[in-house]
């Protein structure tokens, strides 16, 4: 674990300056690569000068892993390119396909995860470590649907990634404690069968319920402050992890930066606080 | 079931107008299933209406939202770098039948599209008088410059499109007495922001030639033929006009030092 971050925030335009000049210890950036895939200009601008000052990572959200067909090449060597450029200190993406027969649905769309669609996007992991030249770490996804077909669980799709790719896991805990709770399944059994010793960061998000469906469909908004009962889940598995860099997703009814930073400082907080030699803290 | 076929399935699924495998029947009924729908069509609508805000303004959020789902039916992204999407929305509403009553709007649309693609556009050097101070007359005519990578130019042959745009960019009236003549536009970011202006109809013809590869004797010749009464005032006024905005490239080792 890249010991120099601990809690991080999403580097929104509106921030940039602020960012800029921030200097909270142990504090990183993720981004989209897909904002940043410009030939030139100003945002690139804004994202080189934020990244001499912290680490940035890379949150990539239409590769389509998950898609039944190799990723874009043309994607992939634009992400390449960002890849040499930022240097970033992590880059990841989602167990879900989005891209299809030449039109990107902007979602992270489901698919029964059977041993056909194990071989898939392990290949697919392969050949995007391969272009990008090192690992990524892919994140669980919300899940709003009972999907027939599986042949097997999320934890054990997951490690068997791992073993087949030697990529790595981000674990979204929002999106866990979501899936549960639309699936009528149970997170702490869902961390139980998850393979925590692969994972190199984890997200914490805002959700909110369906206005039509209520409370048994949460969606994973990313409009709201983080949930005490997923920052319960979160304390839990950061105890069985040790402390891992933990971003705080708000993509909607942005805050002022300073608010942002407050719910940033209590993930910090708690992750200095878990007992590890080497942490970037006070 | 193949991937590829459960993913055949689901995308006619979450486009309405395509008929969708009965298997598919049971997952749509779920409540969870307008979650996908719902969420791809709003990413997509909000990605047009942050590349095309001046027609926003023009057009109203409502009146927006309707053409631009309309166009999102049969111009759907085609990857994930939403900055870019909806090259083809200023063709579309020439062609779309409600539009008709705002024959301007393609344009103040093509506008919006020129600053996406100059706000993403590489970076490069412009062009600085001084190097062209430095050429000998008689090599000028042969150089080559081509335009910078962020100028995007254009002309409105209708409509004051340029001005409407510039005025609703700006947060500026429109002139009830707008004089209705065809405008052209030059945008460029020779550093930084995106900035905008006028640019007469020898800017244009000029710009056209440079980017075509051909030599400034013939943008010249071309910017002349362009202005009624041509002369070379014209060409000074443009080449100054030119310059201080960066629309043009500097060649290669000719960057003057800092």
């Amino acid at each position: 674990m890249n010991t120099s971050l601990t809690a991080g925030l999403g580097l929104k335009p509106e921030h940039y300056e602020q960012a800029l000049a921030c200097q909270d210890t142990g504090l990183w950036w993720e981004v989209h690569p897909e904002n940043y895939l410009a030939d030139g200009g100003p945002r690139l601008a804004w994202l080189d000068a934020i990244r001499s000052r912290h680490p940035v990572s890379l949150h990539g959200v239409s590769l389509s892993l998950a898609a039944d067909a190799p990723p874009d090449e043309t994607h992939l060597a634009r992400l390449a390119l960002l890849v040499r450029r930022i240097e970033p200190a992590l880059v990841s993406e989602h167990l879900a396909w989005s891209h299809w027969r030449g039109v990107y649905q902007p979602d992270l769309l489901p698919f029964p995860r059977t041993q056909q669609a194990l071989a898939r996007v392990a290949r697919n992991i392969e050949r995007t470590q391969e272009a990008l030249g090192r690992p990524i770490a892919i994140e669980n996804p919300s899940h709003y649907l009972h999907l027939p077909g599986h042949d097997m669980g999320e934890g054990a799709f997951f490690a068997e990634l791992v073993r087949r790719t030697g990529c790595q896991l981000l674990l979204d805990i929002n999106n866990v404690f979501v899936s549960a709770n639309n699936l009528g399944t149970d997170a702490l059994d869902y961390l139980d069968q998850y393979p925590l010793h692969a994972v190199a960061e984890m997200h914490l998000a805002g959700h909110h319920a369906d206005p039509v469906h209520g409370a048994a469909l949460l969606i994973d908004s990313h409009d709201a402050p983080v949930a005490e009962p997923v920052w319960a889940l979160w304390r839990h598995a950061i105890a069985r992890t040790g402390p891992v860099p933990t971003l705080i997703e708000r993509d909607a009814e942005l805050p002022p930066l300073a608010e942002l930073l407050a719910e940033r400082a209590r993930a910090h907080r708690a992750l200095c606080g878990t007992p590890h030699e080497e942490l970037a803290c006070n | 079931m193949q991937l590829s076929a459960f993913q055949d399935g689901f995308c006619a699924a979450l486009r309405t107008e395509a008929p969708t495998p009965a298997w598919m029947d049971a997952l749509c009924a779920q409540p969870g299933f307008a979650v996908y729908r719902n969420s791809g069509r709003k990413a997509a609508l909000d990605a047009l209406r942050a590349n095309y805000p001046t027609v926003v303004q023009l057009v109203g959020e409502d009146w927006f939202c309707g053409a631009a789902q309309t166009y999102l039916a049969v111009q759907p992204p085609a990857d994930g770098r939403l900055m870019h999407y909806g090259a083809g929305f200023a063709a579309f509403l020439a062609r779309f039948a409600p539009a008709a009553e705002l024959p301007y709007l393609s344009d103040v649309a093509r506008l919006d599209r020129a600053w996406t693609e100059a706000h993403l556009a590489a970076d490069a050097p412009p062009l600085a008088a001084s190097w062209l101070a430095r050429q000998p007359p008689e090599a000028l005519g042969a150089a080559r410059i081509a335009p910078h990578p962020a100028a995007r130019w254009l002309w409105c042959h209708e409509h004051p499109a340029y001005s409407i745009w510039q005025r609703h960019r700006e947060g500026l009236a429109v002139d009830t007495a707008l004089p209705w003549q065809a405008e052209g536009a030059l945008l460029t970011r020779p550093s930084g922001a995106v900035q905008w202006c006028a640019l007469p109809r020898a800017g244009v013809a000029f710009l056209d030639v440079c980017a075509a590869g051909q030599p400034l004797a013939e943008a010249a010749e071309s910017a002349l033929a362009a202005t009624p009464g041509g002369a070379g005032e014209t060409l000074a006024q443009l080449t100054a006009l030119l310059l201080s905005s960066g629309a043009l490239c500097a060649p290669t080792g000719a960057e003057d030092p800092v």
